[in-house]
């Protein structure tokens, strides 16, 4: 049976859904073994035990998270030689990128990005040209590493939480290697992850500074807050919050575009979302050509009277 | 790569050849991107600028700074050098050969890294935070570990503080939960992200300027590889397949007449989304 190791990065209190996700696709293709990078606490680990995870490789120095990318593509690569796994599993984040491309380098073995389906014969589809094209592609070594987006697989435990056992792993770190020399820890919304909320209502430059009508339909839908750059770059929500190319993609449910004119770059972090609304006082924005249901109007009524509206209905 | 040269800064930007976002972009029947209307990739003048601004923060060409623009690619791949040059890069290389088409991210690190310990040593590297075609983001983190060196990626700020010999690169790079800031010693290979700068357009003068600046042209056997070290028989990723999405169909389009909230609640019951 073909070991299956999943990295997971940075305890949170609990498994985020997206680990979740990953967890489980692990179990559908072998057996699971965890390397997680970080500190956890023990409902945590059990958490990771339920999906039926027997044993956790961690690092033995917290040195591996000090430095940039390159102390856990190490780690990883340690972890991958000791189970003799042969597909790795990481999250589709930035740095779980930038960790897969090491490790795909340290082991000669071929990464793929982005995945949202797998085959039983390891055949990954992505999408590609910013969702215009639907790709299928195969890693030609005999490790495979993948990077999977959330959303794209079912979170199914194995079994009743139970603790996995822990394995401590010597990392040898590189000599030549950027220092975090400061991490401050970003506000929590109280909101689901952009990438992996079921609805994103995400304003353009058209807010003009006020998200408020925005975050109340969100919080009625139980959903994220999302942005263009133009919203970003004026400073009026996080940098985080922007979707698109340079951006997060997301492909949730339902996206509400508000106020965004659908530029080619904003597009390309939303278009294969399930359900595209748009409310754009412009008739003519491109936003309209990919919307299933579009409103031309000013946000500031329509919102208001779609948020009040699903109150009343008591949804 | 690792004796950083002690006077005036060496700095490599790689920029990519790419297909025009702004037009419809196609995989061809071979599998590989079709590189037609292609241009200088958008995320690699952050590169550049990043690099130009390094420069003159710390004197100039005066000071014996260069800034060379470096692409690997088919012949039409160097417009992206000749723009680069138009902008303000000093000197410009292109990788081309026909045994490099269709290159994964692993054979493409590869043949970059050999092209870079050919021409280096760099003290700097610096990349766009992803191709606008592939959009992996693996290359600068490959190009990292394939020549040894630290990587400070996905940069939205950059300073160098200058030093004899021990110049230190400081940077912040923002993470979905936190805000992290990085230190590294040179040389090292750093991508960095559209929050950066904003990037400066080419004008006439540089346009002029770049006609009397050298364009090195390299092939696999200058920079010591074999053909089938890279391309597709050198990656370590197959595409097997590749259809275009069918374009989303244009739904209802409707005009506020008061009632669009209410339009709108209905709407997403109707699709079950509430
Ligand atoms: C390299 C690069 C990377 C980029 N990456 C991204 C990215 O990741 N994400 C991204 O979003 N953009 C990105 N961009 C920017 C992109 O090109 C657009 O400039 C940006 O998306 C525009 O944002 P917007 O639609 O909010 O603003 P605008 O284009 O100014 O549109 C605002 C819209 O709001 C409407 N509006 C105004 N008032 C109201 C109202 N009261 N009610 C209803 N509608 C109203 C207007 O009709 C207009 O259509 C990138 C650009 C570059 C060059």
């Amino acid at each position: 049976m073909t070991t299956v190791l999943v990295f997971l990065d940075h305890a949170g209190a609990s498994l985020a859904k997206s680990e979740r996700e990953l967890l489980s696709l692990g179990a559908s293709l072998g057996e699971v073994t965890v390397a997680l990078a970080g500190d956890a606490d023990q409902a945590y680990l059990d958490g990771v035990g339920s999906y039926g995870v027997q044993q956790v490789y961690r690092p033995d120095s917290a040195a591996v998270s000090e430095v940039l990318v390159a102390g856990k593509a190490a780690f990883l690569a340690e972890a991958v030689r000791t189970t003799g796994a042969g597909i790795v599993l990481l999250g589709n984040s930035y740095e779980a990128k930038e960790i897969a491309a090491r490790l795909g380098v340290r082991l000669g073995a071929g990464v793929i990005t982005d995945v949202v389906a797998l085959a039983a014969d390891l055949t990954a589809t992505k999408s590609d040209f910013a969702g215009s094209y639907t790709v299928d592609c195969r890693v030609t070594t005999d490790v495979a590493i993948l990077t999977v987006k959330p959303n794209s697989f079912d979170a199914i435990e194995a079994g009743g939480p139970s603790s996995p056992h822990e394995v401590r792993l010597p990392v040898d770190l590189p000599a030549a290697v950027a220092r975090v020399t400061g991490r401050v820890d970003k506000p929590v919304s109280g909101r689901p992850e952009l990438a992996e909320a079921r609805v994103i209502v995400a304003g353009g430059r058209g807010v003009n500074g006020d998200f408020t009508p925005l975050e109340a339909l969100a919080d009625a839908l139980g959903g994220a807050v999302g942005a263009s750059r133009a919203a970003t770059d004026a400073g009026w929500i996080e940098h985080s919050a922007q979707i698109g190319q340079t951006g997060k993609t997301v492909s949730p449910q339902l996206y509400i575009s508000v106020g965004i004119s659908g530029a080619i770059q904003q597009k390309a972090g939303m278009q294969t979302s399930k359900v595209i609304v748009a409310i754009n006082k412009d008739a003519d924005s491109p936003v309209f050509e990919i919307a299933d249901f579009g409103i031309v109007g000013d946000l500031f009524t329509v919102l208001p009277q779609a948020t009040e509206e699903i109150r009343k209905r008591g949804l | 790569m690792d004796e950083a040269t002690a006077g005036g800064l060496r700095i490599a930007v790689l920029v990519k050849h790419v297909p025009d976002a702004q037009f419809d972009r196609h995989i061809g029947e071979d599998l590989t991107t079709v590189r037609t209307e292609s241009i200088l990739s958008e995320l690699d003048e952050y590169a550049l600028e990043a690099a130009l601004q390094l420069v003159e923060a710390h004197g100039g060409a005066a000071a014996g700074h260069r800034v060379t623009a470096i692409t690997m690619g088919p012949a039409a791949a160097v417009g992206a050098v000749k723009k680069s040059l138009q902008i303000g890069a000093d000197d410009g290389v292109h990788l081309t050969d026909e045994a490099l088409t269709g290159s994964d991210a692993s054979a493409t690190s590869k043949a970059l890294a050999a092209l870079l310990r050919h021409l280096g040593p760099f003290d700097l590297i610096l990349t766009g935070m992803a191709s606008t075609d592939g959009e992996t983001s693996l290359v600068p983190a490959q190009l990292a570990e394939r020549l040894g060196l630290p990587q400070v990626t996905f940069a939205a700020s950059l300073e160098l503080t200058p030093g004899d010999g021990d110049r230190t690169l400081s940077a912040r790079r923002d993470n979905d939960t936190y805000a992290e800031t990085i230190e590294s010693s040179l040389p090292a290979v750093v991508s960095v992200t559209d929050q950066i700068n904003e990037p400066r357009y080419p004008n006439f003068k540089g346009i002029m300027a770049a006609k009397k600046k050298q364009i090195q042209v390299l092939s696999l056997a200058d920079i010591g590889l074999q053909q089938d070290e890279v391309g597709l028989a050198g990656s370590w990723t197959r595409v097997e397949a590749a259809a275009p999405r069918p374009p989303r169909n244009q739904g209802t389009v409707i005009t506020d007449e008061g009632d669009a909230g209410v339009r709108l609640v209905d709407f997403l019951a109707g699709q079950k989304l509430l």
